[in-house]
């Protein structure tokens, strides 16, 4: 006689066929482009990189797109230590939140190009695309960012993003 | 936008959930793993099938070591054909869900009934057919079969 | 008990919403809901809302939703993974606090990326029904074989009910399906998943309802014809399908007992995604279908956006009071399989 039943395993799966929505998608394909673009909030005029469907602190839908440089500002950092599941990078490895020149949200990147003890709020950077073969429909056409000879962006620059 | 420039993708969400079962589930389950399908004799005198944990009527915790057994047969009370079968149920192809009452309980049990749908009445009656492997899961019963 | 009342309604409904996503979908109908107002989401007290993740199969898919509402400066807020209904049971329940005045209600879902049957599995008992992975028709379809055979209930019922449904909902707008047919067609159809035809089993829909709640003078304030909310409760039912009668409802009952609901009413909307559950509340409810008008707007056979039918027919039935429509209204909403779980809210008009 073995032991009474205490646990069990209950596999949960779902299929789905899933839309990112016209505001998302539009970003998507400009992505395979090699663009990298905003929409503007016609309430506060901010520019949201990537745009989900509306300005989430108006409540408004979005206006007009914005194209957005591939130039920006490491807002925030994080040096990871531990890989993701699915995820393999050297580690430790630094996961930034870079707000692209034009753009009023950050977004995350790998930061390369300096050692993890060498990242710095402020620091300056620019985008390293993909291949332009390998450009699909995604964010991550956007290998990483790395510095760019300039000096570190003022805190008062971007001191709303953090 | 149109539906041509939008995008869409397959996107699959899937987790192997692993659930502590508490006493009364899991004699229950240790039940079907040993080819028993065990109820609770709630307040009411009425043998419940599959147990609860908690008393209907009084909200009073039930004993899991005093779960008694019933049989193994029993009687269609309501049942109702699947045309699509989907993901995860005992058939793959069209079959009928089933509520059985099995001798001894006062309550049905919902599994699948291995019959074609112009054979199946109700208050027909019916017997468990236990999975090759038993391990302590409702699929322990493979489906119900029709007593000739 | 304070006072409290739907001042504003506002509904999307479509067969698929390929384009958008729930955001995009959400922003004009929460705007068509405050226009009359003339409020912003930001002057509302509290906002609470309906739906689901595993709709989307999105984690935080729900609140993501959020932005829709444009919720900065930060707002006090709350949502219930359940039908929008029992979202404004709870934003009815805050206004008794008696410290905030008006309450934004909404309820979104987009059906169609997943299958829907299935994914309603997930609401089952997670150790002996869950892992068979019954879907909701098949569920549906035990408790219509149980009424048919019981003797309550004949198939003439359930194609009288559907024909009314689609008949009705000629006039409504939001309906995904509507149309004069005859019942002996559709008792003419083959079965689907015996005992029912397709026609017994609602419409996959893509959707979302917006609702303003109002206490007191500040609901006379805001609209013209307030539709006061004179009861409302929650029940449930054992939720083991074999361990209860599936011909009857205790909960619809007993929620209708407990909301003062009278079965005297001009309209009754009842959330009956398949025909026989109809028919089921009628009876639960005590109702005169030659005295109450059912389902005046074709009901959930008509249109059914899950995590949304509930609160629609709180909205369908609060809209007709205050065009004159009727006076009183019991409006229900259901949660789970078969019934389990029952909202009854009784409405009147202001006079």
């Amino acid at each position: 006689m073995t032991d009474a039943i205490t646990e069990i395993i209950t596999p949960i799966r779902l299929e789905y066929r899933y839309t990112p929505g016209t505001a998302s998608s539009r970003f998507l394909r400009k992505m395979k482009e090699g663009k990298l673009v905003g929409r503007r909030c016609p309430s506060c005029a901010k520019v949201y990189v990537p745009p989900r469907g509306g300005c989430p602190m108006c409540g408004v839908e979005f206006g007009e797109e914005v194209e957005v440089k591939s130039t920006g500002t490491v807002v925030t950092f994080a040096i990871v230590n531990v890989n993701f599941a699915n995820r393999v990078v050297d580690l430790p490895y630094v996961s930034a939140e870079v707000a692209f020149d034009g753009s009023d949200t950050t977004t995350m990147v790998l930061l390369k190009g300096v050692g993890a003890d060498e990242a710095r709020m402020g620091m300056r950077v620019t985008a390293h695309w993909l291949p332009e073969s390998e450009w699909d429909y995604t964010l991550a056409n956007i290998d990483y960012v790395e510095p760019i000879d300039e000096p570190d962006a003022d805190y008062d620059t971007y001191k709303e993003l953090v | 936008m149109t539906s041509q420039e939008v995008l869409s993708a397959p996107h699959v969400m899937e987790f192997g959930y692993t659930r502590s079962t508490g006493p009364v589930v899991g004699a229950f389950l240790t039940g079907l793993r040993d080819k028993k399908v065990l109820g609770a004799k709630d307040s009411q005198g009425r043998v419940v099938v599959p147990p609860p944990e908690y008393d209907a009527s009084t909200a009073a915790p039930i004993d899991a070591s005093q779960l008694v057994e019933v049989g193994q047969e029993g009687t269609v009370t309501t049942w109702s054909w699947s045309p699509v079968p989907r993901a995860g149920n005992p058939f793959d192809r069209p079959f009928a869900w089933a509520l059985v009452q099995l001798d001894g309980a006062d309550t049905a049990l919902l599994h699948a009934l291995d019959a074609p749908r112009e054979a199946i009445t109700t208050g027909m009656r019916v017997r468990i057919r236990w999975a090759e492997q038993t391990v302590g899961f409702i699929n322990d019963i493979a489906c119900f079969e029709v007593v000739l | 008990m304070r006072e409290v009342a739907v001042v504003s309604f506002a509904q999307h409904m479509a067969r698929r919403e390929d384009t958008r996503n729930e955001v995009e979908i959400l922003l004009p109908v929460i705007r068509e809901a405050l226009e009359p107002t003339g409020l912003s989401s930001q002057d509302m007290g509290f906002t609470v809302s309906g739906s689901s993740d595993y709709l989307a199969g999105q984690a935080f898919a729900f609140v993501s939703a959020l932005d829709a509402v444009g919720p900065w400066p930060p707002i006090s807020e709350s949502h219930v993974e359940m039908d929008g209904a029992f979202a404004l049971y709870e934003a009815w329940v805050r206004l008794q606090h008696g410290d905030i005045d008006t309450a934004l209600v909404y309820a979104f879902g987009k059906s169609s990326p997943g299958d829907v049957g299935r994914v309603l599995s997930l609401q089952l008992e997670p150790y002996v029904l869950g892992p068979l992975w019954p879907d909701a028709v098949s569920l549906a379809a035990l408790q219509a074989r149980a009424l048919l055979e019981s003797g309550k209930a004949t198939d003439k019922d359930l194609a009288r009910v559907v024909a009314r449904s689609r008949r009705q909902a000629l006039t409504n707008p939001h309906a995904q399906l509507s149309g004069s047919v005859e019942e002996a067609a559709l008792l003419d159809e083959p079965l689907y998943a015996d005992p029912l035809r397709v026609h017994d089993c609602p419409p996959i829909t893509d959707g979302a309802a917006v609702l303003v709640l109002a206490a007191g003078d500040r609901a006379r304030d805001l609209c013209e014809r307030p539709v006061w909310i004179t009861g409302i409760d929650h029940r449930i039912d054992i939720q083991s399908p074999g361990s209860r009668d599936l011909t009857v409802s205790p909960s619809t009952t007993l929620a209708g007992q407990q909301a003062g609901a009278t079965a005297d009413v001009d309209i009754a909307e009842l959330h009956a995604p398949f025909s026989p559950q109809e028919l089921i509340l009628i009876d639960a409810l005590g109702l005169d279908e030659t005295r109450t008008t059912i389902n005046p707007s074709g009901g959930a056979l008509a249109s059914n956006p899950v995590m949304v039918a509930g609160l629609v027919r709180i909205g369908e039935a609060a809209t007709r009071l205050a065009k004159g429509e009727g006076q009183t209204a019991i409006a229900h909403a259901t949660s789970g399989p078969l019934l389990q779980q029952n909202l009854v809210c009784a409405l009147a008009a202001q006079r």
